[in-house]
């Protein structure tokens, strides 16, 4: 049970959420937006997240859009994982989110919940990098739609009272070679040892991470080193791991050893199912 | 606009084809409303963390967690129980194949297999463990739900 009572709204529209987002706040409230509300509910419960108002953008039509429109694929940020992979829009990003949880978690997770998400993971980031996506984002002076990359310092920053609308793709991306692998400790269902996206595009292979440092990453080095032709494989592989942007994670899944040890695995996997030809 | 105050409501929940008045708090959760409230214990509260499935509801005929699920979240879509499946053909599929021990998670179980069987009627393994994984059964009797799954999946089918 969540220990503490909060106000509740749904607003219909954006300037609607935006407006109550800024009255509740002047009221001196601590105002969260919330969409699936997996994370707020399990860390509420617990004492680790609070809130003395939540405003449920699931009422908003901008945020269920799921289509293609002109050259681009548009996701609203309060679609379910789920809703992602059966659509089959974007199939590197259905993937991935298919490794996401558990099937009926995937019915409540969003994907605006999760790359905004508290835990280190946010895999549903990973084919956002490597598709080089915009957001639109909602604020009190109109709407602002921007590379991901320009809100993305190893978490989103998004400004205070302003919430994820859409996520932008190309859709020539849809349709590029890909990879997407997970690995966990045991169980399926468990966050990742070791989580990669990957596709090709113009003969070189992009790369992004999760599970492997605190933060998911695309590392233009890494790219630079698995794109080497004058390397083997396994020096390509050698080198991309030395040149990662932080430290190798070592907890409770996996000490940096092993996980160093699964993600050299991984790339190797990752590389021979995209015979990534050389340039 | 939807909107709750901090004090108790009366809201109505459409469940089991029936709509229902109930009192919520915004913080209270599906799962405490339809135990507490209704009286609808079919529903289990166990992890409360989104991790076992034994609290597994359809919301719209998706399978959802109730533990993860706000009551005031749910006002004006159709919510099924594992009460609205009593005397099913698929409950006695799980009765004929064993699919039970002390019965705990079988209810998120049927609910589970029964979203599945109705979405998937031609569901192949792969499909029926990717689904399945949403739920955990303490007793491991794991084989056993899984013949009733698949015999589920197979009746439906034929209907």
């Amino acid at each position: 049970m969540i220990p503490f009572d909060f106000e509740y709204y749904k607003p219909e529209t954006i300037p609607e959420a935006i407006q109550t987002y800024q009255e509740l706040r002047n009221q001196g409230k601590k105002v969260i937006y919330y969409s699936g509300g997996t994370e707020f509910i399990t860390f509420s419960r617990i004492n680790q997240m609070a809130a003395d108002a939540i405003i449920d953008i699931k009422g908003i039509r901008e945020c269920h859009v799921l289509e293609q429109q002109g050259d681009q694929f548009v996701i609203g940020s309060a679609v379910s994982l789920n809703k992602i992979t059966e659509s089959s829009i974007f199939p590197l990003l259905g993937q991935t989110v298919k490794q996401i949880a558990d099937h009926t978690s995937r019915n409540k997770i969003t994907i605006g919940g999760n790359i905004n998400s508290r835990l280190i993971y946010r895999e549903g980031i990973l084919p956002l990098l490597l598709s080089d996506a915009k957001v639109k984002l909602a604020r009190s002076e109109g709407e602002l739609v921007l590379p991901l990359t320009n809100i993305l310092d190893k978490e989103l920053k998004i400004g205070s009272g302003e919430f994820l609308v859409q996520i932008l793709v190309k859709k020539s991306y849809g349709s590029l070679p890909f990879a997407s692998l997970k690995k966990t400790k045991i169980t399926k269902v468990s966050y990742p040892v070791v989580s990669i996206a990957a596709l090709v595009k113009d003969q070189r292979i992009r790369t992004a991470f999760s599970g492997v440092c605190e933060y998911p990453f695309r590392s233009d080095q890494v790219e630079a080193a698995l794109n080497e032709t004058s390397l083997s494989m396994a020096e390509k592989i050698n080198k991309a791991v030395s040149l990662l942007p932080a430290q190798i994670i070592d907890d409770i899944q996996a000490s940096r050893e092993y996980r160093t040890f699964v993600l050299k695995n991984a790339l190797h996997e990752i590389m021979d199912s995209l015979e990534v030809a050389p340039a | 606009m939807i909107q709750n105050s901090l004090a108790k409501t009366v809201v109505k929940l459409h469940v089991n084809g029936e709509t229902h008045e109930v009192m919520v708090r915004s913080a209270d959760t599906l799962l405490h409303t339809l135990r507490e409230q209704l009286g609808l214990t079919g529903a289990k509260r166990a992890c409360e963390n989104g991790d076992c499935g034994a609290c597994t509801v359809l919301i719209n005929g998706e399978t959802m967690h109730s533990c993860l699920s706000l009551a005031i979240e749910t006002i004006n879509q159709p919510i099924t129980t594992i009460e609205s499946l009593m005397d099913s053909p698929i409950q006695r599929i799980f009765v004929e194949k064993w699919a039970i021990q002390c019965g705990f998670c079988t209810p998120g179980f049927i609910l589970n297999c029964h979203a599945l069987a109705k979405k998937h009627p031609n569901a192949d393994e792969e499909v029926i463990e990717e689904w399945m994984q949403s739920n955990l059964c303490r007793c491991t009797g794991y084989q056993e739900i899984k013949d009733a799954v698949k015999a589920a999946v197979q009746a439906e089918k034929q209907a």
